[in-house]
């Protein structure tokens, strides 16, 4: 196709000489989704805070055509898990994400997103949105900075522009699965993790010695 | 007025002619464990005791309740904290209770302002009040297994009782929590869970318990209806949930529903060292870490007993007073952002913001999560240059032009606006009477009328010598809400500037040899500020160990909330948003 395209022996005529650019499907098709991101509203705890200053004026989001905050997640590309993701929080999580339609995104923004952060032995708290969600980038700090923030989007955007068309999972034969739903139990029930509950459950944690991995 | 000072004198002298003691003779008996205060109560004496201390001792403020396990003893303490609002240090009651079947009278018959405490108490310690309307969990989720903070309950990473582990220092080891833990995952269950036939527990109870009027005599027929707003809406400010019944659009009942941005922050409090919790406070509430810096740091001075150095304490008063002006820039911003003026006011909010956030990252490091304040002085000296400024220069500026000009930008704009002035005026009306019975702080308290203000009520660090006025307003709705936040910010910058023309030039900034590790020693300690939203309390119980005992955090978030439901009754759901709006909440710390 490139040699056709690029074939001098096709004619272009002489009025369209300046207008006409050529270029790959797959680059149009992903310079357009890289440059208007709608990321969902979506705020959880502190992270959100910095995330809101990144859209303000002085850090301005818009430069990167992601301003388009969406308050509903049907109309959202992006997901910025902006936080501490609790137990409490999780299923709801998991629901706003399966609402979101293909093709769609999740940055893990800040420590606790990503890892538990410092709230990780809480019991209350997921030691990261990456227990239950694929995360397409992970953004250190806590909380990371605008500029932090921003860098992780480049990284997203130069994601999007290494993505073919024809392998991009929405555009394949299945269906995408939606995540399973985590479960408000004794405490969060993962539903993936079933048998094993079943075998283990009530057994003490083996508390590894010091110094062991 | 003998009875201010008695919860601060010590002990051995109350005992001779306490007016308590002698009023109560028999209910209670004062506290005389090394370190502690106030008066042991017995349980069933409480309501009377309380309503005595109310009606007949102006004790009308009831601040903190809270839980302590001692476990040893085999007893949980649940302890009080009320104050006069006419000033004057805390009166300090305990009750103490059979670990094994905890049963307490429930005050909030007296005190409204315990509802939401008490739940907590019996979310995280299992007592159970009686004569409490509404007795469910309330951080955590009906179903739960376990109450958190019992000293025996222990969490799915636990590893040992304190910070810092054996396992990783001082060797210096990295291990993962997930390592030993069998599902990888922060989770832990009960023998013989059955997985299958589980089904959580749905909120149909919650939404049966929510007041729904017919449309009596209204010629119009609506169906009462039950919408949840949140946790994931655009308005609520974080995960918040409001279930609200409606009648076509009248509010008839609201309940807030809380514990979706939980942490965990007491327990995990109570693993680390006393040091350690310094950068947890800061994620309580996220916009004004500094504040509470100082809090937690004043409430384990009290304990240690430690002086602050002078320019340590200008440092304090200006870093407190700047958090205050951010906060009070963003709550506005998003107040208007509530009421549908969206993004624009809130870009200019967060632009003044932003100058504040420069100071702070200069000086300690960070633009949000301070973690500024030490016990015995603050972290770090002011940085020579700022913006390639001179620092002082630069702060300067901003207390006497820029902020100043930014909060008249503010002030020009939205003061006299006509639909800022038709949307709060009249609404979510609060009486003093009420606010007060409902523990309502900060802003939320003096907007109605109340000029309650521990800068002035209980001076700490250097209040006292500072000229400031208390701001009040008397119609206690949105409006007085919100210019009560532009009079504030307007003190807060004088302040500033008082303490820039006062700070000794040069001087020490901490009192004490840096220690990675603070020996506290034994007795309780409750250190209060006036935080941009309100009371914050911290409650400190130490063992004379290295980790507290008992770390508490009266939020004034969370107990602001209380009154909510109160507050939004017969409006219209526009204005539930409008009214949260105007408490201004920040989840960080309504959770905790
Ligand atoms: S990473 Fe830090 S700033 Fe972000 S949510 Fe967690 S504690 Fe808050």
């Amino acid at each position: 196709m490139d040699n056709e395209l690029t074939n001098p022996e096709i004619p272009v005529p002489d009025e369209l000489q300046s207008a006409v650019t050529i270029t790959s499907l797959d680059r149009i098709y992903n310079w357009g989704r890289r440059s208007s991101i709608w990321p969902m509203v979506f705020g959880l705890a502190c992270c959100a805070i910095e995330m809101i200053c990144t859209a303000a004026s002085r850090f301005d989001i818009a430069r990167f055509g992601m301003e388009v905050f969406r308050a509903t997640p049907r109309q959202a590309d992006l997901m910025i898990v902006s936080g501490t993701v609790t137990k409490k929080m999780a299923p709801l999580i998991v629901r706003l994400f399966n609402q979101m339609p293909e093709p769609k995104y999740v940055l893990a923004m800040g420590a606790c997103a990503s890892g538990g952060g410092p709230f990780k032995d809480g019991y209350n708290v997921v030691s990261g949105i990456d227990k239950f969600l694929p995360v397409d980038v992970y953004v250190p700090g806590c909380p990371p900075t605008p500029q932090a923030l921003l860098h992780g989007l480049i990284k997203l955007q130069q994601k999007i522009d290494n993505q073919s068309i024809k392998a991009v999972r929405w555009y394949g034969q299945q269906t995408s699965e939606a995540v399973p739903l985590p479960v408000l139990g004794p405490d969060l029930l993962d539903p993936r993790q079933h048998a094993l509950l079943a075998q283990q459950a009530g057994q003490p944690n083996e508390t590894a010695e010091p110094g062991e991995a | 007025m003998a009875a201010q000072e008695i919860g601060a004198a010590p002990s051995e002298q109350t005992a001779v002619a306490d007016p308590i003691v002698s009023r109560f003779e028999g209910a209670l008996r004062p506290d005389e464990r090394k370190g502690y205060e106030g008066y042991i109560v017995a349980a069933e004496g409480l309501p009377e005791v309380a309503t005595g201390l109310r009606d007949e001792l102006g004790y009308d403020y009831l601040s903190s309740v809270t839980g302590v396990d001692y476990l040893d003893g085999g007893q949980l303490e649940v302890v009080y904290h009320a104050y006069q609002t006419s000033g004057g240090p805390a009166l300090n009651l305990k009750v103490q209770v059979d670990r094994e079947n905890p049963v307490l009278p429930s005050l909030v018959s007296v005190y409204p302002g315990a509802d939401f405490q008490e739940r907590e108490i019996f979310d995280m310690y299992g007592v159970r009040f009686e004569g409490h309307p509404n007795l469910r969990r309330i951080l955590m989720w009906d179903g739960f297994a376990g109450h958190p903070l019992r000293k025996d309950w222990r969490e799915a990473y636990y590893e040992e009782e304190n910070k810092p582990f054996d396992s990783r220092w001082p060797t210096g080891d990295v291990r993962r929590s997930e390592a030993a833990n069998r599902f990888g995952k922060n989770v832990i269950y009960p023998a013989g869970f059955d997985f299958e036939n589980w089904t959580p527990e749905s909120d149909e109870s919650l939404y049966a318990s929510l007041n729904k009027v017919g449309s009596n005599g209204k010629t119009l027929q609506t169906d009462s209806l039950v919408v949840n707003m949140g946790p994931q809406h655009p308005s609520t400010h974080g995960v918040f949930r409001m279930v609200v019944a409606l009648d076509g659009e009248t509010i008839t009942d609201l309940q807030p529903v809380m514990g979706y941005l939980h942490r965990s922050h007491e327990k995990i409090g109570e693993r680390n060292t006393f040091l350690q919790n310094m950068p947890y406070t800061d994620r309580l509430d996220y916009l004004s870490s500094m504040g509470n810096n100082l809090g937690y740091a004043l409430a384990v001075e009290k304990l240690m007993g430690v002086q602050v150095p002078e320019r340590a304490e200008y440092l304090r008063v200006l870093m407190a007073e700047l958090t205050r002006v951010s906060n009070h820039m963003w709550a506005i911003g998003f107040l208007l952002n509530d009421m549908g003026a969206f993004q624009t006011p809130a870009l200019y909010a967060i632009r003044a913001r932003e100058l504040i956030l420069d100071v702070f990252e200069a000086t300690a490091g960070s633009r949000m999560m301070c973690n500024y304040m030490r016990f015995g002085g603050v972290a770090r000296d002011l940085p020579e240059t700022l913006r390639d400024e001179n620092t002082l220069d630069f702060i300067s500026d901003l207390a006497h032009n820029r902020l100043p000009a930014a909060i008249d930008e503010l002030d020009r704009f939205l003061t006299g606006n006509e639909i800022v002035r038709a949307r709060c005026i009249g609404v979510g009306v609060l009486p003093a009477e009420k606010a007060i019975a409902y523990s309502a702080a900060g802003p939320l308290l003096r907007a109605s009328g109340v000029p309650y203000d521990l800068r002035r009520a209980e001076p700490y660090s250097i209040y006292d010598r500072l000229d400031f006025k208390v701001c009040t307003r008397s119609n206690g709705d949105v409006y007085d809400r919100y210019v009560i936040r532009i009079d504030e910010m307007r003190e807060s910058v004088k302040i500033c500037q008082q303490a820039l023309r006062d700070m000794p030039a040069k001087g020490e900034i901490f009192s004490r040899k840096p220690q990675y590790n603070v020996r506290v020693p034994e007795g309780e300690s409750y250190g209060r500020v006036e935080n941009p939203k309100g009371e914050l309390g911290y409650y400190v119980v130490s063992t004379g160990k290295t980790n507290p005992y008992r770390y508490h955090v009266r939020a004034p978030s969370f107990i602001n909330l209380t009154v909510l439901g109160e507050m939004c009754k017969g409006h219209k759901v526009a204005d539930a948003v409008v009214i949260l709006g105007s408490i201004d909440i920040v989840l960080g710390e309504v959770d905790r």
